[in-house]
């Protein structure tokens, strides 16, 4: 027993060191990398009842948080494992089926008062259970990008000019399965001061898409002749607002002037439960080295200017036309809907 | 009628009679050469149907009788146009509204892609022995109307001969700091073209049984088509050959090289004077008003005007306010603007124009410079601009444009596709140059379906904007068509003999 257990720290602190370190490739990656762990650790770990479970599970999910509180993909991922502890308890405990729980989430959200689930019988069937739907979910996180492409037809149709911002693999992957069919043209905006928009353009025409790369000042002026923004997001908070790639912003402002629809591509495992106030940006922000956007090379001006790169943007949902998840389109009012569904509202305080 | 039809046209357009003439003295340089008997004529005084007969008669004797039949039918044909031009002339000109009201002429700038257009162009330019830039290669589609050319500058001076007369040397300095960037910004590069001009215009010497009100024009006209290959003119340079121009031909014919020179001379120093001095302390008093202690201030790139402003304010007003300055890849002018306010010790803020949204909900005004001002209210600035004004509406900050008068344009523009400049694509990936972390895309003219653009201009919509500050008072963006019909008002009165 002392082996697994400390089996069972080694894996989670070579995860936290990655998680520190910023190995982790894009958010598909950590979520991947982070259900795997949660795998093995609900496999592997040593517990009596659900409500034990629940309590562990809670306890390494904080400090996941507490290492890297911007990536909320983690915090998204211990909520989905907490959700799914509990589905299956429930479903396991009174042995209905599937349509009569969701029943009884709808009742949940109209009585105020929550009716406290006693989690302490123990199940011997509910591991099993536990990792089959784990098992699961971990294949819908692995094709979740093949999930969005494949309704690229849908929304991509011939000649239209597509606008986008920075590099999003969703996106990448989006595109290039509708230019398999359709030729269409893409004007990609650099997002300065990273660049990521420079990958995506050379990216986009090696798969012999029509692309144009602009410059970030010059959005508002092209948007005139645009027919669809398509972007990637960092994540999607639970009012239907994005925490964006710095840029994105003024991009939405600019498709609400012109009246073009904004799509945004965004997987399941991106959905917070949080929310985000645009005026406490000191609270979701985060900020780069101001480097990149006045170098060092500047001496004279560097000690005298107060110099800020912030990483993300909020953009509130009314800019927001459509989400496209891997199970499907929405608009940003249901939103509130799908985190019901993937989050049980006593785990979003971890 | 002739003054009506080169005051209408902007520079590039030429009368029958010019090219009839330009003819003429090339077939005159010729007879010369095989020395005959030449039959010089005067531009001013003489009447058209004189001029057409003894052209006609010179083509004839070159070229053969059997064709003199058809030159004379030709020749009816002409009179008749001409005669019925003249008539509709003298009705336009009975109207105090300006000339574009007879058929506004679409400028070539904007017909790149019509090819009758671009021969025309090359013509043009050979026969005035102006370099050309070859046309870019990968050219974007959006853009096919205006000129994209590949900026090798060297191209500009390198088949020009030392002792070619007809562009001078202060014109030829003058364009290559237009395409190189050192002469930037509307002011500066209207006022440097007014400097060359007085050079131009002192070391001019009107030949034999020519006048001064015509030549000079004519001889002006491979300069101004240098200057445009060089970089596409701006909307106050515009205004500056039209003032010209107009001075130009109405130089009484009595008048002597000298007086005549001298008075060119008094007239550009006033424009200069009045119309960008003066104007600019104008508005900086009256911008210096707007501004309060306390106030945190947006400006984006670079300003000649706003800098006055700011300075003004700081220093002589003695206004404490904070200044944040966005910046865009790959001009980075707000570095240059950045500079200045630094050392003037105004406490600055940077940042990207990404950073807008971040930054705006702090911000009591925005100010920002125009390019141009255009009849529907819109306005013509530096790629970005509009975008800050968007950002700026959506948190209900106040936009102010601070713009002089003689930059105020009767051209109308909806979308900045219309009428815009193209700058060097390269600029985009010398932008990142220094940076490993960023792909690098030296190599994008080996991938066929990738195209870089690097625009120079947008137009702002008239609603973003709360107030244009001018020197003739702070007057919404939809008094601009009542500012140029008073302006042009006031030069008919001048002009009118």
């Amino acid at each position: 027993m002392p082996s697994l257990e400390s089996e069972i720290e080694g894996i989670i602190e070579t995860f936290t060191n990655n998680l520190k370190q910023r190995k982790f490739k894009g958010s598909r990656d950590l979520a991947l990398n982070s259900v795997q762990l949660w795998k093995k650790i609900i496999g592997q770990m040593k517990w009596q009842n659900a409500r034990e479970l629940m309590d562990k599970i809670k306890e390494i999910g904080k400090d996941f948080q507490e290492t890297s509180p911007s990536e909320t993909v983690i915090g998204n991922m211990t909520r989905r494992m907490l959700k799914i502890v509990r589905d299956e308890y429930a479903m396991l405990q009174k042995g209905k089926q599937e349509d009569s729980d969701l029943q009884e989430s709808l009742q949940k959200i109209l009585t105020a008062d929550e009716v406290d689930v006693d989690y302490s019988k123990n199940i011997p069937l509910l591991k099993p259970a536990i990792m089959e739907h784990i098992g699961e979910f971990l294949t819908e996180l692995e094709s979740s990008e093949i999930d969005i492409s494949a309704q690229a037809l849908e929304h991509i149709h011939a000649n239209e000019i597509i606008m986008t911002i920075g590099y999003s693999k969703t996106v990448f992957a989006f595109l290039k399965t509708a230019a398999k069919d359709r030729a269409f043209q893409v004007i990609v905006a650099e997002c300065a001061p990273f660049y990521h928009g420079h990958k995506l353009a050379a990216d986009l025409a090696e798969a012999q898409i029509s692309t144009t790369l602009i410059p970030d000042s010059a959005i508002f002026a092209m948007m005139a002749r645009v027919n669809k923004v398509i972007i990637g997001t960092h994540s999607v908070m639970a009012n239907g607002g994005l925490k964006a790639v710095c840029g994105t912003h003024t991009l939405a402002l600019a498709a609400k002037h012109y009246s073009v629809p904004f799509v945004v591509c965004a997987p399941m495992f991106k959905l917070c439960p949080e929310y985000v106030c645009s005026l406490d940006q000191d609270g979701f922000n985060q900020f780069a080295s101001p480097e990149e956007v006045l170098s060092n090379d500047e001496g004279m001006l560097v000690s005298r200017v107060n110099v800020y790169n912030p990483i993300f943007d909020y953009v509130p949902p009314e800019l927001v036309t459509l989400f496209i998840s891997n199970t499907g389109g929405n608009a940003p009012s249901y939103i509130y809907r799908l985190l019901s569904e993937l989050y049980h509202s006593l785990d979003v305080q971890l | 009628m002739e003054t009506g039809k080169k005051v209408q046209s902007e520079g590039s357009e030429k009368t029958k009679q010019e090219i009839m003439a330009e003819r003429k003295a090339k077939k005159a340089e010729k007879a010369a050469k095989k020395s005959q008997p030449i039959k010089t004529t005067e531009h001013g005084a003489v009447t058209i149907l004189s001029e057409s007969i003894q052209t006609n008669t010179v083509k004839a004797d070159e070229t053969g009788k059997s064709k003199a039949d058809l030159k004379a039918e030709r020749r009816q044909k002409q009179e008749a146009q001409r005669a019925a031009k003249a008539a509709s002339v003298t009705e336009g000109k009975q109207s105090v509204a300006p000339k574009v009201q007879q058929g506004k002429r679409i400028p070539d700038q904007i017909q790149a892609d019509r090819p009758s257009v671009e021969k025309r162009l090359v013509k043009r330019y050979v026969s005035q022995k102006v370099p050309q830039l070859p046309p870019a290669e990968r050219k974007v589609q959006l853009f096919s109307h205006l000129q994209q050319q590949e900026r090798t500058l060297e191209l500009l001076t390198k088949d020009l001969a030392v002792n070619q007369s007809k562009i001078h040397p202060a014109v030829i300095k003058l364009g290559l700091q237009y395409a190189s960037g050192i002469i930037c910004g509307s002011n500066a590069r209207a006022v440097a073209l007014l400097e060359a001009f007085k050079r131009v215009i002192s070391d001019y010497s009107t030949p034999e049984q020519k006048e001064l009100s015509r030549d000079l024009e004519v001889s002006l006209k491979p300069c101004i088509n240098f200057l445009k290959q060089c970089r596409p003119i701006s909307v106050s340079m515009g205004n500056v050959i039209r003032f010209l121009k107009r001075h130009i031909t109405n130089i009484p014919s009595e008048s002597t090289d000298v007086q005549a020179k001298k008075c060119l001379h008094e007239e550009i120093e006033k424009y200069i004077h009045e119309n960008v001095e003066l104007a600019g302390k104008t508005i900086c008093e009256e911008a210096s008003k707007k501004i309060s202690s306390g106030d945190v201030i947006l400006t984006y790139g670079y300003s000649s005007l706003l800098l006055q402003i700011l300075l003004k304010a700081f220093n002589e007003d003695n206004k404490k306010f904070r200044v944040i300055v966005l910046d865009s890849s790959p001009r980075s002018e707000g570095l240059q603007f950045l500079r200045r306010l630094v050392a003037f010790k105004i406490p600055s803020v940077y940042m990207l124009i990404s950073g807008a949204s971040y930054v705006m909900p702090e911000v009591n005004k925005v100010f920002l410079g125009a390019h141009a001002l255009l009849a529907n209210g819109n306005v013509m600035s530096r790629v970005g601009s509009s975008q800050v004004a968007l950002v700026a509406k959506a948190h209900n900050v106040p936009v102010l444009v601070c713009c002089e008068t003689h930059k105020f344009c009767d051209r109308v523009q909806t979308d900045s596709f219309v009428f815009n400049e193209l700058g060097n694509p390269d600029d985009l990936v010398a932008a990142v140059k220094g940076k490993p972390s960023v792909h690098s895309i030296a190599n994008w003219r080996e991938l066929p379906k990738l195209s870089l653009l690097n625009l120079t201009y947008d137009v702002m919509p008239g609603d973003l904007v709360t107030a244009v500050i001018t020197e003739l008072g702070s007057v919404p963006c939809t008094s601009v068509p009542v500012v140029l019909r008073v302006k042009h008002a006031e030069t008919v009165q001048l002009t009118s003999p």
